[in-house]
């Protein structure tokens, strides 16, 4: 048993119902009680999708667990299917049916069917949601093509030559409740298509059971998020011998190097080389002097898996920041997060719960803080900016305007957003500055809300807390008045930093003079 | 009884499970944690239908149940006791814990009540334990809440002081309004249940008048007249109508004059029916379709008629007891048509045919029928506002006008467009 006060991902048929929702032509029938209906609301909430998810709840209650509640599965897939027509249909169980075991993937099966049925096995009690969504797309996928591949040639990146056209590739991964999943894929279309590459299919985002058994008329697939795609990308590699891409186009470094690695695969001359760090402000804004100021930014990043190592390498590489904590819940992926860290001389943290992460984030003293959402609230209670990279998905994480992720526009994107907080919290520090002006107006308010911490509040805590601390270090009149024209956003880096220094020297009291010792002992 | 026609309906549902209840229980009794006992999807299920981020460490989670506990390798009694361990020496704070049962520990019969038991051995005076269950096979929405404060009356102590009970979550602002009423009406000792504080719980006797200002609370009913206590007949204390009438009851029974109640709240009615007015001019003749998940609709339904003038088609109830709505559904008008339980799909057909101006439904129906050009009211809003009482009722009304002024102000032609 695990304490959960929060979680980070939904149970894995959330995660199915993320790639039938994405989807055209499918419908999901899943044994479940009421409650699970819930999950609906996530994408008409979320998402503010106009339709309800694709989903029929058999809903069977306790007094049907005495009875025949396979007898209810297969009324609830007869109806189903006879109302929505679908041309698919997925058929699973969340974690209360996985225990009375229906198995309601055979029923379905049973029941003289002519469409292809899905049978989804996704364990509720060791599984979470992306790897649901993932294992979804990975049986689809599979369900849909298993019968071309014993007829099939291994399918050639090269191919498109012989055919006489352009070279055609698949995106593979965008889903409902991915983050920006929506316009990223625009910008990727846009920038393969500049390229002379055309998209052949786009799945599951917008996709159809017809468009899944075209995806082999492509030539490589383009793996988009490996979290909901990696597995249905492997599949075709190992089945049909399509290749697919490993760079994510997050960042320009890494929009140049996805653009290569496809050009590479294909066997395509990449002819607009150059022009290609001009297509995005990114790189301009970040050498521009204004942004002199952001180099060596303390930065403490969490999230998915892609997302977080994306961001380690934009803020060490475009932006100049110093990467001070990394992290993710994505257990698929921490090897690979865990490999970006030790790069970053970090050691990553792994983990579920975000209690965690705010300790690690609060120890980390970062400048600004990239996380999800519940990142962005440990970081408001700290007094940290922060903005938001990663799913889990909240209503401000669908905008209304185009805001992707990936690629050149992606690029911009990510400077604003990243940037925008920190002069906040450059203006912070000169409210702070300033608020002994006799114009300033009393009762300003900060845009961290009441959290932000006054200089005040630091040292009354403070106050407390050295009582208490062990090593009975005191500050003195001198050293505290000192610590009050640290600027707020590095104060209390330079508190424990001064406070080590004087353990480290045996200095019971500190004084200003400590804390100048202590500066140029750690500079 | 009006002439109301009953139906029944059963098919796939979408309606919540009863832990959803813990977003507003938790909330009510500050030194209460409910840990309920589950999988990810309860709580994946709490964070998502509370609809915010969790601004402090919350008083709520979940033990989730993994591979090892329903493996039988782990011993889930021992494993449980050592989650709680855990939550007490972090919150040291807390003074009563719920266990909540949810569908998966129901289903493996996982006994909260041995466990309730044993953990009160070990805390005695420390922290007190009560068990119940929110599983979705047994219990929706509202429902939870019934069977958090059952799990409390066996906690209660008897009294055969006289006094008035006020049983069912309140905003805090509406007690505090309900209690100043009941002074002046004569009836000096009023308490409430579930208390503010979850170790002030009531004292119970014969002389306890109960008097309900929820419709969801059968159980708890039933086990307050066990230790004595006197039901009060009433309708709910929604709308100007509702709550007059449960003022009167109440009055009745405490001996006191319906000319004293009146004078009392003569002038507040008045206020609220000017209040009213201008909401009634939105939504009069405008015609209602209710789908079932508070288990309010029925008092909705009395209000938005009676109060408001607007025309019902159908009012979806997730369940029926007869007994505890008596009164309301004797406020209803004729020929009202009462659907308990739900075949989604099928209502859905049903919405779409009556062409209805509002329908009050779940967060997932909501946005899908606003697409299709039908306005929608969430229920969920009206477990989290102030809404009873005679002073809310242009609130309440405010609920329902709002999706439909709104509508008119964004579809209006007023504006020059070239």
């Amino acid at each position: 048993m695990e304490l959960t006060l929060w979680t980070y991902e939904g149970p894995p048929h959330v995660g199915a119902m993320r790639i039938a929702s994405s989807m055209k032509d499918i419908h999901y029938v899943l044994h479940a009680p009421q409650g699970d209906t819930y999950a609906d609301l996530l994408f008409t909430m979320i998402e503010r999708r106009g339709q309800r998810p694709p989903v029929t709840y058999t809903t069977f209650q306790a007094r049907d667990l005495g009875g025949d509640t396979a007898e209810l599965v297969k009324k609830n897939i007869k109806e189903a299917v006879e109302r929505f027509k679908p041309k698919t249909l997925l058929v699973g169980e969340s974690c209360t049916a996985e225990l009375i075991q229906d198995q309601p993937g055979a029923l379905a099966k049973g029941m003289g069917f002519d469409m292809p049925i899905v049978n989804l096995e996704l364990p509720a009690y060791s599984k979470k949601e992306n790897w649901g969504a993932s294992e979804t797309f990975y049986q689809l996928t599979r369900t849909l093509l298993k019968e071309k591949v014993s007829y099939s040639e291994k399918i050639s990146p090269l191919r498109w030559k012989e055919f006489g056209r352009r070279p055609k590739v698949n995106i593979l991964g965008p889903s409902l409740l991915g983050f920006r999943c929506r316009d990223d894929v625009i910008e990727i279309q846009r920038i393969l298509s500049e390229q002379g590459i055309d998209t052949n299919v786009v799945a599951p985002l917008g996709a159809s059971p017809d468009d899944i058994e075209r995806l082999i008329d492509a030539e490589i697939n383009i793996c988009l998020y490996p979290e909901i795609a990696e597995a249905s990308c492997e599949w075709l590699k190992r089945n049909f011998g399509m290749e697919y891409t490993n760079t994510i186009p997050i960042g320009i470094k890494n929009t140049i190097e996805f653009i290569n690695e496809v050009h590479k695969k294909l066997d395509l001359p990449l002819t607009n080389k150059k022009e290609l760090e001009n297509k995005s402000k990114l790189p301009w804004y970040s050498k521009s002097v204004d942004s002199n100021y952001l180099t060596g930014k303390r930065v403490f990043i969490f999230g998915d898996g892609t997302h977080a190592i994306a961001a380690a390498k934009i803020a060490k590489e475009e932006l100049g920041f110093e990467v001070v904590g990394l992290g993710t819940y994505s257990r698929e992926m921490a090897r690979q997060v865990r490999a970006t860290a030790k790069d970053l001389n970090l050691e990553a943290l792994i983990t579920n719960n975000y209690l965690e992460v705010e300790d690690a984030m609060k120890k980390a003293a970062p400048e600004l803080v990239l996380g999800t959402q519940m990142e962005r609230h440990s970081a408001k209670r700290l007094g940290i900016p922060c903005s938001v990279i990663s799913t889990p998905m909240h209503v401000q994480d669908v905008p209304a305007r185009y805001s992707p992720q990936m690629g050149w526009e992606g690029a911009n994107v990510i400077f604003d957003d990243w940037v925008h907080p920190l002069m906040m919290g450059l203006e912070e520090h000169l409210i702070d500055m300033f608020k002994h002006d006799f114009e300033f107006v009393d009762g300003h308010q900060s845009h961290l809300g009441h959290t932000a911490t006054s200089t005040k509040d630091i040292l009354n805590s403070d106050e407390k807390k050295e009582k208490n601390s062990k090593e009975g270090i005191i500050w003195t009149e001198s050293g505290r008045a000192e610590l009050t024209k640290v600027p707020f956003f590095v104060r209390g880096k330079v508190k424990t930093n001064t406070e080590k220094y004087a353990i480290l020297r045996g200095i019971p009291e500190i004084s200003d003079e400590t804390l100048y010792d202590a500066k140029a002992y750690f500079s | 009884m009006s002439k109301v026609e009953f139906n029944k309906e059963t098919g796939p549902r979408e309606v919540f499970c009863g832990l959803t209840s813990i977003v507003w229980l938790h909330r009510r009794m500050p030194d209460a944690f409910f840990l309920v006992v589950g999988s990810r999807t309860c709580a994946h299920l709490i964070q998502s239908a509370a609809g915010v981020m969790i601004f402090a460490e919350p008083r709520f989670g979940t033990a989730i149940l993994e591979e090892k506990d329903l493996a039988g390798l782990a011993d889930a009694h021992e494993e449980l006791d050592r989650v709680v361990n855990d939550l007490i020496a972090r919150r040291p704070e807390i003074k009563t814990l719920f266990l909540v049962g949810s569908c998966p520990s129901e289903v493996i019969k996982l006994d909260l009540a041995t466990v309730a038991e044993k953990l009160n051995k070990r805390f005695l005076g420390q922290v007190r334990f009560v068990n119940y269950s929110g599983s979705g096979i047994e219990t929706t929405f509202t429902q939870g809440e019934d069977g958090a404060l059952k799990a409390l009356i066996p906690l209660m102590e008897s009294s055969d002081e006289k006094k008035l009970l006020l049983v069912g979550t309140l905003a805090n602002n509406v007690e505090d309004r309900f209690k100043k009423i009941f002074k002046n009406l004569g009836i000096s000792n009023i308490e409430s249940f579930p208390p503010r504080q979850s170790t002030e719980l009531p004292k119970v006797g014969k002389n306890t008048k109960v008097l309900l200002t929820q419709p969801y609370l059968s159980d708890t009913v039933r086990d307050l007249k066990h230790r004595g206590c006197e039901i009060i007949s009433a309708p709910f204390p929604l709308g100007i109508e509702g709550s007059t009438e449960w003022f009167l009851a109440a009055a009745k029974a405490f001996k006191i004059s319906e000319l004293k109640v009146h004078e009392i709240i003569s002038p507040l009615i008045n206020r609220a029916k000017l209040a009213l007015e201008s909401h009634k001019e939105i939504l009069k003749g405008k015609r209602l379709f209710l789908l079932p998940e508070s288990q309010l609709e029925i008092s909705l339904a009395r209000f938005l008629h009676n109060e408001c003038e607007m025309d019902l088609i159908e009012v979806g109830t997730p369940y029926l007891n007869k007994d505890l709505m008596k009164e309301e559904i004797n406020l209803l008008p004729d020929n009202t048509k009462i659907v308990e339980g739900q075949h989604v799909e099928k209502q859905l057909d049903r919405v779409r045919e009556s062409n209805p101006d509002l329908v009050v439904c779940g967060m997932g129906l909501a946005n899908p029928l606003e697409a299709e050009g039908i306005s929608t009211k969430w229920s969920i809003e009206m477990v989290f506002s102030p809404i009873h009482g005679i002073d809310q009722a242009a609130d309440l009304a405010g609920l329902f006008s709002k999706p439909l002024k709104r509508n008119q102000i964004l579809t209006s032609k007023t504006l020059v467009t070239h």
